[in-house]
């Protein structure tokens, strides 16, 4: 039997009896990341890094949950665990498991790009890698995410100069920080959506410096917004939330905008192209520099990229996980967070 | 280059016409005279010709990325456009190229003089030094497929708001025959020329949509009535023997109509008149979308004036000998428009639009019901003290169409959308029953919201039954409410009829697909309203 295999309630390791991101309910589960589809409520412990702890435990509340540093090891029933940064968001983690000398990773949701923020993305050595492929399509290559930010930037100078409201949809764990993290707070002021504020106070907490901000509320008057950016969740843009922000222009940054297509069928004024996955040049690499011979293919352009994984020589098939139902390409996925 | 890519980023995506024009004007103070002239041809569809074919493009493209065919194929088919998924998959340049937009052009124009071998190296060569955004424009560029949705007028404001020059001069300047190759920015745009003025329109006086009871109106005396066409609302200008033809978007349309040219022998210099444009032959109006058809093409062949003639049906006089009477009642102008046609009978190009002329409100409701056979969409009621106003707030103008036509049909096929719409079915075919077989009778791509669209696609995609080519055969199930303006017979369709501007108007999601309408049902509206003539 595999070290890890997967099971309807999510990645299982039997001889650990535990789970990593279980969708189910379950005793124990190992956490890669806060974003709601890996950890979920319900389960009886939870085990993840100490910097994704905070998040988990604001958004989960009164939980059974441990932190762990990345790289410390925790033996279970023979089987040793570990953690190592996937640079998705603060505190994501691969999962390293080892039995008997055969090493797994399962690598959550990652990015290469060091975004100044989440831990950077470290490669792991390893006999059976398992990996996203989000953006497993060789239509996705990310520009250089400085320019990107300078492209936000530029944009809210404009919008400045014209009198609009400069308005960024972003998901409230990660993206939002991010974006936060880099944009220019000479330009104007920066307000944000409560959501997106409840999760910038649990960062705050952990020491990491980010740009003032303001929360939104009922009380600001519309002549508060001159000049100013607002980050706001995906959801909220288009409803009636955003009207006080009049005249405004809506950007969106995601790894999704890289297609033409996409960025039209989107109700935004600007795509910009920035993503918390890794492109298709991401994905080849950090499997490559794995050492990996088996690779498990799972959320994403999964047939795609196992067949073409194949080709490249690797033991390579895809896993169905709970997010498969739905080509990458709909309106559902893109709710997903990135 | 790297400037015009982002102009176009921002021109594609933005459906805010302010945001445009901002865009533009900011593009022209970043670039050279050269690069401005050149992006005004390109964006006002003087785009390059085509240099390489699809194929080739294709066949270097798949064998640049190194990547097996069926990768490339799945890519190109997910993204449903080639220059795109070249730009996309090829490697990001590590020194990015600075050329201007001029460079690039005049490679690409040497492309064509070139041998296959060579032009496959200079393309790979360009391909190695611009950026995914840069390489999606220059693909576009040659394979002559730049197309972007940009109203004349929008250019004309970002043009002034950086030349500061008034906004109908520059669309004036704008006319005529130039490319980049035969003028200067300098000298098209900036030179003052003798006389430009002269095209000058006025602001067109726009009626609003009668929402409450005519009756409300008063007494139906103090009215105009007119039946209201739908073709493209023009105003003719001849000054100092030159005529001009200006649409309600205020964009310059003399080319497109040559007919009205020689207006200037027949009518007084100083004569401005504001009409419908329509299509009319042997004394009949032709079907509006021969007009569209017409619109649409770069070259207005003498075969196509013969074939779509057109006529401006005038309504109102402007200008008359020179003098600005937009201050006069409607009723002394319109008596002053009936003498001038009357004098020049041999303007054959312009009618006059008939009054409808009732006693009653009652009698003008049944008038309004008469509109289709009329083939116009309803009536148009001005109020006969009223001035030509220029800002309407409060209208002496009110048009009250006729109800559209509705029916409610079956969803049978399904089609994906291109380019933007790749991957989203927003094509439909309906279908009416016909005892017990459904007979396709429109197709409908329009009405719905983007989340119904994501939603039948959803739903599609589970319930496709056959393929044929890009179409999807599904299982009858979802009933639709279709309305359309006007319905014609029509020997090329299947279900013997034709609809004009159909819509889906509504998605019925409790309706069983035995509840839909029939070809019975249609013909019936066809006998009613149609105009039987086959088109």
């Amino acid at each position: 039997m595999a070290l890890l295999e997967f099971t309807n309630k999510g990645i299982y390791c039997a001889q650990a009896k535990i789970y990593i991101d279980p969708w189910k309910k379950v005793k124990q589960a190992l956490i890669t990341h806060g974003h709601g589809d890996h950890s979920r409520w319900g389960h009886d412990f939870y085990l993840c890094t100490r910097s994704a702890k905070p998040v988990i435990r604001h958004r989960l509340g009164p939980i059974n949950i441990e932190g762990m540093d990345y790289g410390e090891t925790r033996m279970i029933n023979g089987v040793k665990f570990s953690f190592h940064p996937a640079g998705h968001i603060l505190g994501s983690a691969q999962v390293r498991a080892e039995y008997k000398g055969e090493v797994w990773v399962a690598s959550g949701d990652y990015k290469l790009e060091d975004d100044g923020l989440s831990e950077a993305f470290e490669p792991v050595r390893c006999h059976s890698f398992i990996t996203e492929s989000t953006f497993g399509l060789p239509a996705y290559k990310w520009p250089d995410q400085f320019e990107t930010y300078q492209q936000i930037n530029a944009w809210w100078a404009q919008n400045k100069a014209e009198g609009k409201v400069s308005i960024l949809s972003a998901y409230a764990l990660g993206k939002a920080q991010r974006l936060l993290h880099h944009l220019d707070p000479a330009i104007g002021p920066i307000f944000t959506h409560g959501a997106i504020e409840n999760v910038n106070e649990v960062i705050r907490s952990q020491g990491v410096i980010l740009p003032k901000t303001t929360r939104i509320t009922a009380k600001q008057k519309k002549k508060d917004f001159v000049g100013a950016i607002v980050i706001a969740t995906p959801n909220a843009i288009g409803s009636n939330w955003t009207r006080k922000f009049q005249p405004y222009s809506v950007g969106i940054a995601s790894g999704w905008m890289a297609t033409r297509g996409a960025r039209k069928r989107r109700n935004a004024d600007r795509g910009f192209v920035m993503s918390d996955h890794a492109d298709w040049d991401g994905l080849n690499s950090a499997i490559k520099a794995t050492g990996a011979e088996k690779i498990i293919v799972t959320h994403g352009y999964t047939e795609t990229f196992t067949r073409w994984l194949r080709e490249q020589g690797y033991e390579a098939y895809g896993e169905k996980t709970m997010f498969d139902d739905e080509a990458p390409d709909t309106s559902t996925i893109e709710k997903q967070p990135e | 280059m790297r400037h015009f890519a982002q102009l176009f980023i921002v021109l594609d995506q933005t459906t805010q016409a302010d945001a445009k024009v901002a865009a533009l004007a900011q593009y022209f103070a970043l670039v050279e005279p050269e690069d401005k002239l050149w992006a005004v041809a390109i964006l006002s569809h003087q785009r390059p010709k085509r240099t390489v074919n699809t194929t080739l493009l294709r066949s270097w493209g798949a064998e640049v990325s190194e990547l097996p065919d069926w990768l490339f194929e799945q890519t190109y088919q997910m993204l449903g456009d080639l220059a795109e998924t070249i730009a996309n998959i090829l490697p990001t340049p590590i020194i990015n190229n600075q050329q201007s937009l001029t460079y690039w052009i005049r490679y690409i124009q040497a492309l064509s003089a070139l041998e296959e071998a060579d032009r496959k190296t200079k393309v790979i060569a360009a391909w190695e030094q611009l950026s995914p955004p840069e390489r999606f424009v220059f693909n576009k560029f040659i394979t002559g497929g730049f197309r972007i949705g940009l109203a004349q007028k929008l250019m004309v404001q970002a043009l002034s708001k950086h030349t500061q020059v008034e906004e109908n001069i520059l669309a004036h300047r704008l006319m005529g025959n130039w490319t980049p190759e035969t003028t200067t920015f300098q000298q098209l745009i900036l030179e003052v020329k003798p006389n430009e003025h002269i095209s000058k329109p006025y602001p067109f006086y726009l009626a609003n949509a009668l929402e409450k009871t005519p009756e409300s109106l008063g007494d139906l005396s103090d009215w105009q009535i007119e039946r209201k066409w739908d073709g493209i609302r023009g105003q003719i200008i001849v000054r100092k023997e030159e005529c001009f033809v200006w649409s309600r978007e205020e964009e310059l349309i003399s080319a497109k109509f040559p007919e009205f040219h020689p207006l200037t022998k027949h009518l007084p210099d100083g004569t401005v008149l504001d009409g419908e444009i329509m299509p009319f032959k042997d004394g009949q109006i032709l079907p509006f979308h021969l007009l569209q058809t017409r619109i649409g093409r770069k070259n207005i062949t003498k075969t196509i004036l013969q074939k779509i003639p057109a006529v401006l049906i005038a309504y109102d006089l402007l200008e008359y000998h020179g003098q600005d009477i937009r201050d006069r009642p409607l009723r002394e102008r319109r008596q002053l428009l009936e003498k001038l046609l009357h004098e020049n009978p041999a303007a054959d190009t312009l009618l006059i639009s008939d009054l409808v002329e009732v006693p009653t409100w009652n009698d003008l409701k049944t008038e309004r019901e008469k509109s289709r056979a009329h083939q116009s969409e309803g009536l148009i009621l001005k109020r006969k003290s009223s001035p030509y106003q220029a800002d309407r707030q409060e209208s002496d103008w009110w048009k009250w169409k006729v109800a559209p036509l509705c029916i409610d049909a079956v969803l049978i096929y399904a089609q994906k959308g291109q380019g933007q719409g790749a991957s989203l079915f927003s094509n439909f075919t309906f279908a009416v029953w016909d005892e017990e077989r459904l007979v396709p009778f429109t197709k409908a791509a329009a009405g719905l919201s983007k989340l119904e669209i994501n939603e039948i696609t959803a739903w599609v995609s589970k319930n496709i039954v056959e393929r044929f080519g890009p179409v999807r055969s599904v299982t009858p199930h979802h009933v639709f409410e279709i309305t359309f303006e006007g319905i014609q017979k029509s020997s090329r369709h299947k279900s013997g009829v034709a609809l004009r501007s159909p819509r889906i108007n509504r998605w019925y999601k409790d309706k069983p697909k035995e509840a839909a309408n029939t070809l019975a049902d249609l013909q019936q509206l066809l006998g009613v309203y149609g105009n039987t003539t086959d088109s």
